[in-house]
């Protein structure tokens, strides 16, 4: 087995789909044209991203629906041809050095793609063999990550019958099964109770404390938050911010969002708004321009003031959200789009 | 090359095979099987077709049996797996070149299909006897079997990375059962004296070369196409379904 740690360095990485892309990328795209003399079916999936993940690191790609997270994963996983750029694993370019990429990464895709006529354990013993390694030590891991993975009682059955959830426990522990330098996973714990994704977490740190480099991708906040060293923030096929979870957070203006709605718009109010104690930026937002983001150092206290203001101006205060400092509303600000929308 | 994993693919689908020996023995020999039935015993012992035509038949059975099994055996995974359950992706991800994958499966299904050929004879044997079998070249009938085995497991891995996933019925009724009724299987390639031009059209057709040249080697008191022809024409359509077969793969492997 191969000990040399490995990184994950991609140069103007893009990559254009002339039709919707393969399921090796995920699928799902917000299609976008890059101008209007190419044909219509192009889609830009990724447009010149460039990432340094060091040795050793949890890194997030994170980012809603088709920002191109899927897409970065398949390129490095040598399972989509990037249209442009490099990508190295380790110091293997992943598109020149296939075989050599192959043997440094697990992978973890998007959707399940178990052997439906194997068992789970013949799942696990059958991806050592391809990797090589001898029957003894085969056996004996394949029944370790069984048990970590709590899969033992159903080792013996076809994985055909198992919950959605049994899959994908069992498709991070196949990935693992040869003890990847460099393990891919794309969004690992969409379809977890809260219960099994605190398990996987727990393995993934423990799997990263051994040295391993560890790249996932995912939408959910609190996932990048708990488990992430670094991340990334992509969206249109773009590297968007770049960095600590903290740091990102505190890029925010503020920290705190306050979203707004108000019975009419009201450029007065707006200017007063900026004028108050910690708020940061106003922005207007959304149609009829009745709303407002602002980002503050405070959350709650403001509220009354604004309310007070509002009043002042004659304007209802409708609706008030307060959200805390997050990677939501980092990227809120960043695009101008909430992650789940 | 690495033959650790080749070996551990290899030892995969025989693995799945085993599992599924029974509905893999009933869909190779069921069909030639009837028609052994039919057309050597029911037809013959009636006195509708003399009882030369069981020798006759026997190598074309034996065509059909090889050249479905292999386009099967490699065809119908492939196209479920790439397009379906995506089952192959976790092989796609060993470490081995994506081609090689490709032809560990040319490789099974040809073994599978030399297998089906080979079985087809005894159980057909016990069904038609007597037959008049005259294997004076086993060495040419055993290169003719393997080249026949390629050209089944070749074209399989060109049709499965081809065709659609809903076009399977139509890969039946439009590929195969054309290509088994215009390729000699049933009658040798000189009975279509007659008809001159659907005489060189059907030369296009694999199978024709495969039924021939089983049928010159396994009963050669029979009309069938010069051996060299057979050869050529069997080499020349393993060759380019390989590649063809090839290219698609890695078509579909790769986004």
């Amino acid at each position: 087995m191969n000990t040399m740690l490995a990184g994950i360095r991609t140069r103007d990485l893009r990559k254009v789909y002339s039709s919707p892309p393969p399921r090796a990328a995920g699928g799902g795209f917000a299609a976008r044209r890059k101008s209007k003399k190419q044909p219509a079916r192009e889609i830009v999936a990724l447009d010149g991203l460039s990432l340094d993940v060091q040795p050793g690191e949890i890194f997030g790609l994170l980012g809603p629906n088709g920002a191109g997270k899927s897409t970065t994963v398949g390129i490095l996983t040598t399972r989509v041809r990037p249209t442009g750029g490099q990508a190295w694993i380790g110091d293997y370019d992943v598109w020149g050095q296939q075989v050599e990429v192959k043997r440094l990464i697990g992978v973890v895709g998007q959707r399940p793609n178990l052997d439906f006529t194997l068992t789970a354990r013949e799942i696990l013993l059958f991806h050592g063999a391809y990797f090589g390694i001898d029957s003894q030590t085969r056996s004996t891991r394949a029944a370790e990550l069984l048990d970590r993975f709590k899969l033992t009682d159903r080792a013996d059955q076809l994985a055909r019958g198992f919950s959605g959830g049994m899959m994908q426990r069992l498709s991070i522990a196949r990935a693992m099964m040869h003890d990847p330098q460099v393990l891919f996973l794309d969004e690992p714990s969409a379809g977890l109770d809260p219960q099994t994704r605190l398990l996987l977490w727990e393995i993934l740190r423990e799997y990263n404390q051994s040295g391993k480099t560890i790249l996932l991708t995912t939408h959910n906040m609190e996932e990048a938050d708990a488990l992430c060293q670094r991340l990334a923030i992509i969206d249109h096929g773009r590297n968007i911010a770049l960095g600590t979870p903290a740091e990102l957070k505190a890029s925010v203006p503020g920290g705190f969002l306050l979203r707004l709605r108000f019975g009419r718009h009201s450029p007065e109010l707006f200017e007063r708004l900026n004028l108050l104690a910690g708020v940061r930026e106003v922005r207007a937002d959304g149609d009829g321009d009745n709303k407002a983001d602002v980002y503050a150092d405070r959350g709650g206290p403001l509220v009354s003031e604004i309310a007070n203001l509002a009043a002042g101006c004659a304007v209802e205060l409708s609706d008030v959200h307060i959200s805390e400092p997050s990677l939501e509303n980092l990227f809120l600000h960043h695009t101008g789009r909430s992650l789940r929308e | 090359m690495n033959w650790k994993t080749f070996f551990a693919l290899l030892s995969r689908d025989a693995h799945v095979a085993r599992r599924n020996f029974i509905t893999l023995v009933l869909q190779t020999f069921l069909q030639p099987m009837m028609f052994v039935f039919i057309f050597g015993r029911v037809m013959v012992s009636s006195g509708y077709m003399p009882a030369i035509y069981k020798s006759l038949l026997l190598p074309g059975i034996m065509a059909i049996s090889m050249i479905f099994t292999g386009v099967w055996a490699v065809a119908m995974p492939l196209v479920s797996e790439f397009q379906f359950t995506h089952e192959i992706e976790d092989r796609l991800l060993a470490p081995i070149e994506n081609s090689w994958l490709a032809i560990e499966k040319v490789f099974f299904g040809a073994a599978q299909a030399v297998v089906a050929g080979l079985a087809v004879i005894p159980a057909a044997w016990l069904l038609l006897r007597p037959v008049e079998l005259n294997l004076t070249a086993p060495a040419m009938f055993i290169a003719i079997t393997i080249l026949v085995a390629l050209l089944s497991a070749c074209g399989g891995l060109a049709l499965g990375c081809s065709i659609d996933q809903t076009k399977i019925g139509l890969m039946f009724s439009l590929v195969l059962t054309p290509m088994i009724f215009f390729g000699c299987t049933y009658y040798p390639w000189n009975a279509l004296a007659n008809f001159p031009i659907l005489q060189k059209i059907v030369l296009v057709n694999p199978l024709v070369y495969a039924s021939e040249g089983l049928r010159g080697s396994l009963v050669p008191q029979f009309p069938h196409l010069p051996i060299i022809a057979v050869l050529l024409g069997l080499l020349v359509f393993d060759v380019l379904f390989l590649l063809l077969g090839l290219r698609q793969f890695r078509k579909k492997a790769v986004g």
